[in-house]
């Protein structure tokens, strides 16, 4: 192949000159180009080797259908793997380089892997998993070297410097492409005043225009149609950008690449823009995608699309062959023949078909083309690529028939009909219908109310046809979204030479074969990933018949490309196998996206700290300014531990848990959930989802309640005091706080309809902070004014409201720690300032703040359950709470919870243990008998685990088999995954002060 | 991605909402003992292919429950009514 740039015509700059580099070497282009047609017109012929056999691969086509051109695109941070590179850009400083061989692509030593292709064919890796080699080390190192040798591009682990960003966008028409179809489209719902969004994937508007020559009749009807877009307020244009799926109630997933087309985005520019588009009709207006022939040697560099070919001419001006064979089963290669030809090529058509219309023949006459009818190419010959094409004369049903003759060739155009692009309209859930006259699948219009496909994609015949279907389409799509005023005429479609660029009077024939009927050398079907026709043969000779299976056992279709040039050519070889049409075959369900895109674009910013709120409570900028080391609980922020004088978290949690027990400490629990429960008959709802009593709950008090999921595993616990008649104030864990929001809306807008209860989520609303400590009533009372807070005035379960530095609080006396202690509740707007207030008068207390760290010592130490008990298996007897249970009415989990499995006597319960030695237990540990086989999942495990400042132990809760009548027993405790074992005495969970006279004090 | 018609808050992304649950089960009466009657009503569902109706939670919007009829098959969004003015 000696391909080079044309001195004039193409859609390309020439006054610019672009330097880029593929593999180090210089190559230059023009504005305009792609960087395929940079390569060829520099005379780039090898740019990839093949996935599984590391064969030569040039550039097939000139689209996004491209199977073999993959480029490893730019390098460091901004590399992007397996690229098209028929589908970038051409720019000053674009570096591509070839990818998956060794040391280049033009000599690369994973060729000898053409050797092993005998134990690569179809299914070669589900076989390696049964018979002699099944678990060996053998299987482990094939693996290993097949993984190795077969391949792609490298991703990279550097983060991506890029941004991008997202685009919510609502539009009454949607027009997907701007060919002739998808611009008469978009004209017609314009005209008729429809907010219209026209999608062109390529960098222009024009679709299989731009293919023609340059000055054409297309030309000037293209410049007419883009200034009438464009001058439309309602018709919002975006070029290089790829409708990628098509999703239910008409949302498309868009992606513009926005700076794509430059060596690095702008400062502060995206480099890709994720729209999302809501629209009340679309057009799909999509075109349709040329097949190639099976022959052998059909992947040879050299070998192309002849559309293709036309495309490099005409748009590109590069001439991608001097001696060119087109080999074709239909009409649409006349027009690449005859435009090679006028470029300056030698060129010989061999057309499968022994009649074509005269009209084809005589457009030939004067340029020279050499025609053989009812002749097909049965081996492209050459190494490194094309030199010469074996043509014979073929039988209808594609075998030679005459002695094979070699025509010396460097372009090897091929042309095996069109497959219309019905990708987005058949991830709606719908399945193409096969029209044999045009031998594709074609979507069937009625299909989806919403979707009107328009142009090559219905199969339309040439230009004429497209632009009618196009514009009827979009004047029917603005009627459905009512837009006024009318359309006006249909614009005349262009008088475009041999230019409608589509496979009319088709012979199907796509695979030429030696009299026997096999085909000469290797000859591919999905050229991507090296399936060879013979694969087909054996998945059916295997049995893998249906598509579906077709396409797993043999990764037929399932490359990058996704099968766009290969799909066909697989479903015809099956058929012809199973002897039935191609109808009956079928095809394969297709998916988004369309074309491989980043994922950086649908993440958009939302990555980081972004990827969720952060939640914090009013105090944080306090904890933060002392010092406090916060962690993530969820998405809050809570400060773990206040470290002093260089302590580390073990120091520090222990001075903190120690000195609330001597003293007196505060803790922000703000992120503590809070729900306003109000109306009438709020009493029975917390009746109802509570396991405990509330109808005797007076005005002025709180209790602690317990509640159950539907199924009797206990969900939540926390305090709910009753502040009014009517209004109660429920606290939940910081973790479930929506889900026993979401829970109660739902059983009283469903179930529960008739109980006058409103929820409010009032989390936000307040800030929290609890007083623990022998000294915490002397620090409040002083602190505080209008509240008395005597042992006998307020004692455990009461609240009582207060000012604190002016500000109206509300006090609950309640311990969590164990210690006399409170939680004073504050408006969140003032949770700063009153901190601020009990820090300066707790200085004659000694008051010190504390952290989560500590927070979990204190309640270890009392037994208290957590979330780490509260794991979503256990029960209220596993957990020692099934004192609190109502016998005496129905709550959410009363009966199921009573199932035979949740009240078996071997349930793992909660009781303590005393770690024997130094090192504390770490939660998630696993409990066995002291003398004992350590196998499977023992009798129990540890949930939380602790150093107990108060008894000087290491200290732990856990969950184990008859957990209570095992107290004084010694068991082991194994940490499989830090590889620790201990042994611990089984104890009550009640470390510390376990008859409550300190909290009670 | 499914769109949604809120009766409060008008068409929404189904980015605003909750799957709730199977809409065709009937919460027992909180006085019901029967054990298989609670069982039905958490575990045993149908899988229907084709109309299904569903409860769905506005939970970034009116945070109202929906009653929302969808073809499982084709997602295709029918009806969508508050949950407390469907009768039981």
């Amino acid at each position: 192949m000696t391909s080079s740039r044309l001195s004039t015509g193409g859609r390309i700059d020439r006054s610019t000159v672009l330097k880029m580099t593929f593999d180090g070497r210089s190559i230059v282009g023009h504005p305009g180009d792609t960087l395929a047609s940079a390569l060829l017109a520099n005379d780039e012929n090898v740019i990839a080797r093949s996935f599984k056999y590391h064969r030569a691969r040039g550039i097939y086509t000139a689209g996004v259908e491209e199977p073999n051109a993959l480029v490893q695109l730019r390098y460091g941070a901004r590399t992007e793997p397996n690229t098209p590179a028929t589908t970038v850009m051409a720019y000053e400083g674009l570096e591509a380089f070839g990818q998956n061989a060794w040391p280049n692509v033009r000599l690369d030593v994973g060729v000898v892997n053409q050797l092993l292709s005998p134990f690569m064919s179809a299914g070669f890796y589900y076989k390696t998993f049964v018979g002699p080699f099944k678990g060996t080390g053998f299987w482990m190192l094939c693996e290993k070297i097949i993984r190795q040798a077969a391949g792609m591009g490298r991703g990279v682990t550097l983060d991506d410097p890029d941004t991008y960003e997202k685009v919510n966008a609502f539009c009454d028409v949607l027009v997907i492409g701007s060919g002739p179809a998808g611009l008469s489209a978009a004209l017609a719902a314009g005209r008729a005043g429809a907010k219209v969004i026209l999608v062109e994937q390529d960098s222009t508007l024009g679709g299989s225009l731009l293919s023609a020559p340059v000055g054409g009749d297309g030309d000037a009807w293209l410049d007419k149609m883009k200034a009438e877009l464009t001058a439309m307020d309602n018709v919002q244009i975006l070029t290089r950008s790829t409708v990628f799926g098509a999703y239910e109630q008409n949302v498309y997933g868009v992606i513009e690449r926005v700076w794509d087309h430059v060596l690095a985005p702008p400062a502060h520019q995206p480099r890709q823009r994720y729209w999302q588009i809501r629209t009340k009709q679309a057009v799909m207006a999509t075109g349709a995608i040329e097949r190639n022939m099976v022959f052998g040697g059909n992947d040879k560099p050299g070998v192309m699309l002849a559309s293709a070919a036309r495309t490099y001419v005409n748009r590109f001006a590069v001439l991608p062959g001097r001696r060119v064979v087109v080999a074709t089963n239909n009409d649409s290669a006349y027009a690449a023949a005859l435009d090679l030809a006028n470029a300056g090529s030698s060129v010989t058509l061999v057309d499968a078909r022994t009649q074509v219309p005269e009209k084809l023949l005589d457009s030939l006459k004067a340029s020279g083309v050499k025609v053989l009818l009812g002749h097909g190419v049965l081996t492209a010959k050459g190494r490194g690529g094309v030199s010469a094409a074996t043509v014979t004369t073929i039988s209808p049903d594609g075998r030679a028939t005459g002695t094979a003759r070699h025509i010396p060739c460097d372009l090897l155009a091929v042309s095996g009909g069109w497959s219309p692009v019905v990708h987005l309209w058949s991830q709606r859930g719908n399945k193409p219908v096969f029209n044999s006259a045009k031998a594709c699948f074609v979507p069937v219009n009625s299909a989806i109310e919403t979707m009107k496909c328009a142009g090559a994609s219905m199969a339309a015949d040439g230009s004429v046809v497209a632009v009618a279907q196009g514009f009827s389409a979009g004047a029917t799509a603005a009627i459905d979204v009512k837009a006024k005023n009318s359309s006006g005429d249909a614009p005349i479609a262009p008088k475009v030479s041999h230019g409608d660029d589509w496979g009319r009077d088709l012979l199907s024939i796509n695979t030429i074969t030696d009299d026997n009927g096999k085909t000469r050398g290797k000859a591919f079907i999905d050229l991507q990933h090296d399936i060879k026709q013979s694969d087909i043969d054996l998945a059916y000779r295997e049995g893998y018949v249906s598509v579906e299976h077709l396409k797993r056992y043999t990764t037929t279709g399932m490359a990058t490309d996704q099968g766009k040039l290969s799909n066909f050519n697989a479903l015809s070889q099956m058929a012809m196998l199973q002897g039935v049409p191609i109808s009956d075959v079928g095809t394969t369900v297709f998916r988004p996206p369309y074309t491989p895109i980043a994922l950086g674009a649908i993440v958009g910013r939302e990555h980081g700290t972004h990827f969720r709120p952060t939640r914090l409570t009013p105090l944080h900028d306090w904890h933060v300014n002392n010092g406090a080391i916060v962690s993530e609980a969820g998405a809050w922020m809570r400060p773990q531990y206040y470290p002093e004088r260089g302590e580390g978290l073990r120091e520090a949690y222990i001075r903190e848990a120690s000195h609330v027990r001597k003293h007196v400490g505060m803790i922000d629990v703000s992120t503590l959930g809070k729900i306003a429960v109000q109306g009438p008959d709020s009493a029975e709802f917390l009746n109802r989802v509570y396991v405990n009593g509330w109808k005797m709950l007076p005005v002025g008090r709180l209790r602690y309640g317990v509640m159950l999921r539907e199924d009797g595993i206990v969900m939540d616990d926390g305090a709910t005091a009753r502040l009014g008649e009517h209004d109660y104030f429920m606290s939940t864990t910081t973790a479930n706080a929506a889900k026993v929001l979401a829970l109660g809306e739902h059983l009283l807008q469903t179930a529960w309809k008739d109980l006058k209860v409103h929820l409010t989520t009032i989390t936000d609303q307040w800030a929290v902070i609890a007083v623990a400590g022998p000294k915490s009533r002397d620090l409040l009372g002083a602190v505080s004014s209008g509240a008395d807070l005597s042992r006998d005035a307020l004692p455990n379960n009461h609240f009582v409201h207060g000012e604190i530095a002016g500000v109206t609080v509300r006090i609950h006396r309640m311990s969590y720690s164990g210690e006399l202690a409170y939680e004073v509740y504050i408006p969140s707007g003032f949770g700063h300032h009153v901190w601020d207030a009990l820090i300066s008068a707790g200085v004659p207390y000694n008051l010190c703040p504390y952290g989560t760290e500590a927070m979990g010592a204190l309640r270890i130490e009392k037994g208290h359950v957590a979330g780490p008990e509260l794991d979503g298996r256990t029960t209220m007897k596993d957990l020692g709470l099934e004192g609190l249970a109502s016998g005496k009415k129905p709550f959410v989990g009363s009966v199921l919870r009573n199932r035979p499995v949740l009240i078996h006597q071997s349930r793992p319960c909660l009781v303590g243990l005393e770690i024997e030695g130094d090192q504390g237990a770490q939660a998630g540990s696993l409990l066995y008998l002291d003398t004992g086989p350590t196998e499977g999942h023992g009798e129990g495990w540890v949930s939380s685990a602790t150093y107990s400042p108060a008894l000087g132990k290491n200290i732990a809760l856990s969950l184990l088999q008859n957990g209570p009548e095992r107290l004084g027993e010694t068991i082991r405790v194994v940490n499989f995954v830090g590889g620790t074992r201990q042994r611990a005495k089984v104890v009550s969970p009640h470390f510390f002060d376990p008859s409550g006279v300190r909290q009670n004090d | 991605m499914l769109r949604i018609k809120c009766p409060i808050c008008g068409l929404r992304d189904e980015t605003e909402f909750t799957y709730g649950a199977d809409a065709i089960v009937r919460r027992p009466d909180m006085d019901e003992t029967n054990p298989q009657d609670w069982l039905n009503y958490v575990f045993y569902r149908d899988d229907p292919k084709g109309p299904h109706k569903e409860y769905w939670h506005h939970v970034q919007g009116c945070r109202q429950w929906l009653v929302l009829e969808r073809n499982t098959l084709s997602h295709e969004i029918g009806a969508c009514r508050l949950a407390r003015e469907v009768p039981k």
